[in-house]
Formats: structure tokens, C-alpha cells, sequence
């Protein structure tokens, strides 16, 4: 007996569609947030994280009626993440279903923002979104060194991961989502030395993200990345495999999950 | 079921109680199921549930300031009551989140803190320390037969999110239990009460389950 390392399939959401392409063959309308949720909860997923990525503050609100949509029918954790900045943004998203809420850009911006909305709603709700980069290979006789990037992944911030992890956890997050974004769309795994340092320093649960090529990537994450649960996007809205082989991959790796 | 039952999910402010009302609903739809903080509608519905989410000083806060002590009192000795969470802990005696808060003390027991640096006895390395929350999902042992176990099979998963825990005074109550790095008390059954620190509201197939048996209960 013993607590199962999560899989949590990721949609881009805009404007209330799905983007980057979802390709089941028997899903009527691939674009469809809720159907999409219904088919990765049905595959067995643990979690569902909504990333929205609508630029527009007018479409913002879309994201709030699909979240609704899907709690309404959907019972598993769902965490949205994407242009959360204040604590009515939190709150909005908490009201209409969501879980957890996942701050990142807003985090570096404003710390307080984040012991703010710990305070208010829960550590166990607030999620923070850590973008790094590796700006040192540990070649040179330097530990290896990764940095806190914004604007997807194109403005340094000069904020070492590592230390930024502990500060966030101290200031009440709940659990970090670390992203690589030198591996994001790469598909070549995890970088799993940035993903074990983090969820090595700090007590709560890390979420590795960015880069799953494969199923292998994903058992990888959890076997040598120590994370405590593996994000991806594109291998399964691809339906190049089903959330159901990914654990059963995993499983048969040794690893403890619900099946 | 063909007549109809009365579910008041106990709104005391504490976080957003739309996924347990909806899990209700979803799980057997003859339930009407009502959010509410009203007094009279908590002492007239024909079944209570007791969710929340955050601390516990603020959640026994909430209840004080909304003066709902004395009813969610009253409603526990005589309905069927679900307690979810801190729902399930607000009715221990004490709770030592937030340097002690005195709670409900409708069961007598302690909730404590999960300790720093738990490992985990089944991984012989490095890997083994365990996290705080308790996030995800575990299994839980059904350590009474209870008709709120019904169609749940043993040791199925449910989803937690903790890092307090609780210790009854005494092992009658304990309905269920988990294991995180020690086995906890994750399900308590006295009389007409059940409560879970799981939640059954995002805890898919096996969530609404309970939820009927839940609401199908006569709380005997």
C-alpha cells in the first residue's frame, strides 16, 4: 500500500477551445475542452491541469465557463493554470471548480502574491509554476546552475531554480510544477537533474514538465527526476498513446499507480 | 430510492463547496442537495454533510462567527452526517494546527501533523523521503464492514490532500485506514456519523459510490 505517483494530462486552452491539435479519432469535436477532459478522465487520468493561454482579457472569461463545465461532471482534482496574478483571479477559478490554481509569471513579479493567496485559500490549492533554463552544465568545475525564465522562457531573470523552489514553498505553495525550457516541445524527457535537485530540496510534491516524448520519459521523471507526479501535453493529445498504457508503462517500471 | 432526500452540504465559508454539491447531485439524482449556512435548513434536511478545506483556526472560526456550533452539534447526533477533510477533523476533540485549536468534540481524539522527513519503508533509497501534503492518490483498507463501504472494493484509492491526520482517543470509530510511511486513520464510523479525510468529491468512480451509499443511508 502505498501513495500512487500521478499522471495529469495538460490542455492549452484559448479562448475556450483546445489548441495544439487534439487527434482522437472518436471524439466528435477535438476542440471541445470538456470532451477532451471526459475522454482523459475515462483513460484513467489523476488529475487534469487546464494551462489558458488567451492572450485577450476579454476571452479570459471562456476559461471560467469551461472549468465549470468540467467540474460538473468530471470528479477528479483540476488545477488551472495561466494569467493568474491577484487574489480575485484565484478565487474566481476556485469558485467556478478548480482544485488548485498555478501561478507563475505573477510569482516572480509579486512573491507576496503567493503567501496572499496561501493564506486566503490554502497551501493545498496554490501550485507554483517554475519555468527554468540551464544556465550552467556543471562542466566547468561549477554545480550545474538553472534560472527562473518569463515570457515563455524569454526574458532571464537571474533567479536560481533552486532557491527560488525554497522560497516558494516557504511563502506557501503547495507544490511546484517545474518546467524545462530548454527541453518544452523537444521530446526528449525531463530534464531530470533540474527536477531532482528541486524535488529533493523541498517537502512538497513536484510535478515534472516539459519535454515527454515517450512513455519511457514519463517513468524517468519518477525514477530518476524523484518527481511526484509527470505533466504532458502533446503524447497524449496526439493519442500517440492513452493515459492508461502510460501507467500501465509505468507500473510495470516498478512504479506504484492507480489503475 | 423513490422518495426523495434532503443533503445540506454546511457552507461556513470555507472554500468552494460546488464540487461536493455537484458529486451529490451526480451520484444519485433523486438527492436534492442544498449549499447552505441557514440554521433551519441544516436542522430540517434529512442528511448533513460537513466539507472544508484550509485551517483549522479558521474553520472552527468560521462556524463560531456564523453560530453554527450548536446545530452542526445537534444534527450529528441525529442524522445521517458525512464529514470530508477538515470536516472530519473539526470533529476530534482537539487539533494542534495553528498552535491548538479546540474543535467539535463530537470524537474524542487528537488530529496531529504529518512529522518532517517521513520515509517511505517500501523504497530503500534515497527516493524515500515522503512529501507534506499527503497529495494524490491512496488506499484506503476498509476496517469495518459499514453500508457506506458498499460496492467499494478493498484497498480502492480515493484522492487526499493532507498533511494533518487523525488519532482517535480510542480504535472503535476507525472505518478505514491508509498508509503513509504509518498507517492513519483515514475513515471514522459512530452511530449516525461517517467521515473521511479523502475526498470523495474528486475521487472519481469509487467518490460517488460512497456518495450514494451516503445518501441511500439511514444512518444505522
Amino acid at each position: 500500500m502505498a501513495l500512487a505517483k500521478r499522471i495529469i494530462p495538460c490542455l492549452d486552452v484559448d479562448k475556450g477551445r483546445v489548441v495544439k491539435g487534439v487527434q482522437f479519432v472518436d471524439i466528435r469535436d477535438a476542440g471541445d475542452p470538456v470532451e477532451v477532459a471526459r475522454r482523459y478522465n475515462n483513460e484513467g487520468a489523476d488529475e487534469i491541469t487546464f494551462l489558458d493561454i488567451t492572450a485577450t482579457h476579454e476571452g479570459r472569461d471562456t476559461i471560467v465557463h469551461v472549468v465549470e463545465q468540467v467540474a460538473g461532471e468530471i470528479f477528479i482534482p483540476l488545477t488551472v493554470g495561466g494569467g493568474i496574478r491577484c487574489v480575485e483571479d484565484v478565487r474566481m477559478m476556485l469558485n467556478a471548480g478548480a482544485d488548485k490554481v498555478a501561478i507563475n509569471s505573477a510569482a516572480v513579479a509579486k512573491p507576496e502574491f503567493v503567501c496572499e493567496a496561501a493564506e486566503k485559500f490554502g497551501n493545498q490549492c496554490i501550485v507554483v509554476a517554475i519555468d527554468a533554463k540551464q544556465v550552467n552544465d556543471g562542466s566547468n568545475d561549477q554545480p550545474p546552475r538553472w534560472e527562473i525564465f518569463t515570457h515563455g522562457g524569454r526574458k532571464a531573470t537571474g533567479i536560481d531554480a533552486i532557491e527560488w523552489s525554497k522560497k516558494m514553498v516557504s511563502y506557501g505553495a503547495g507544490e511546484l510544477l517545474v518546467t524545462s525550457m530548454d527541453n518544452d516541445g523537444v521530446k526528449n524527457g525531463f530534464d531530470l537533474p533540474l527536477t531532482r535537485a528541486i524535488s529533493d530540496s523541498v517537502a512538497v510534491p513536484v510535478i515534472a514538465s516539459g519535454g515527454v516524448g515517450n512513455l519511457e520519459h514519463l517513468a524517468e521523471g519518477v525514477i530518476k527526476g524523484h518527481a511526484d507526479a509527470v505533466l504532458a501535453a502533446s503524447i497524449f493529445h496526439f493519442a500517440e498513446y492513452s493515459i492508461n498504457e502510460a501507467k500501465r508503462h509505468m507500473a510495470e517500471q516498478g512504479i506504484e499507480m492507480r489503475l | 430510492m423513490t422518495t426523495s432526500t434532503t443533503v445540506a452540504v454546511i457552507d461556513y465559508g470555507m472554500g468552494n463547496l460546488h464540487s461536493v454539491a455537484k458529486a451529490l447531485e451526480h451520484a444519485d439524482n433523486h438527492a436534492k442537495v442544498i449549499v447552505t449556512s441557514d440554521k433551519q435548513h441544516i436542522a430540517k434536511a434529512d442528511r448533513v454533510v460537513l466539507p472544508g478545506v484550509g485551517s483549522m483556526r479558521d474553520c472552527m472560526g468560521e462556524m463560531q462567527r456564523m453560530d453554527l456550533i450548536e446545530t452542526i452539534k445537534q444534527v450529528a447526533k441525529n442524522k445521517p452526517f458525512l464529514g470530508i477533510c477538515i470536516g472530519m477533523q473539526a470533529l476530534m476533540t482537539h487539533s494542534s494546527e495553528n498552535d491548538g485549536v479546540n474543535c467539535l468534540d463530537i470524537i474524542p481524539g487528537e488530529v496531529e501533523r504529518f512529522a518532517d522527513g517521513l520515509k517511505d519503508p517500501l523504497v530503500n533509497e534515497e527516493q524515500s523521503h515522503l512529501k507534506i501534503p499527503h497529495m494524490g492518490w491512496n488506499q484506503v483498507n476498509q476496517q469495518i464492514k459499514h453500508p457506506l463501504w458498499q460496492h467499494i472494493p478493498q484497498n480502492q484509492r480515493f484522492y487526499f490532500v493532507h498533511s494533518y491526520f487523525v488519532v482517535p482517543k480510542s480504535p472503535e470509530p476507525i472505518a478505514g485506514s491508509t498508509v503513509y510511511s504509518h498507517p492513519i486513520c483515514v475513515a471514522l464510523a459512530q452511530d449516525n456519523i461517517f467521515a473521511t479525510q479523502f475526498h470523495p468529491e474528486k475521487s472519481s468512480d469509487a467518490g460517488l459510490q460512497l456518495f450514494a451509499n451516503f445518501i441511500n443511508w439511514d444512518g444505522t
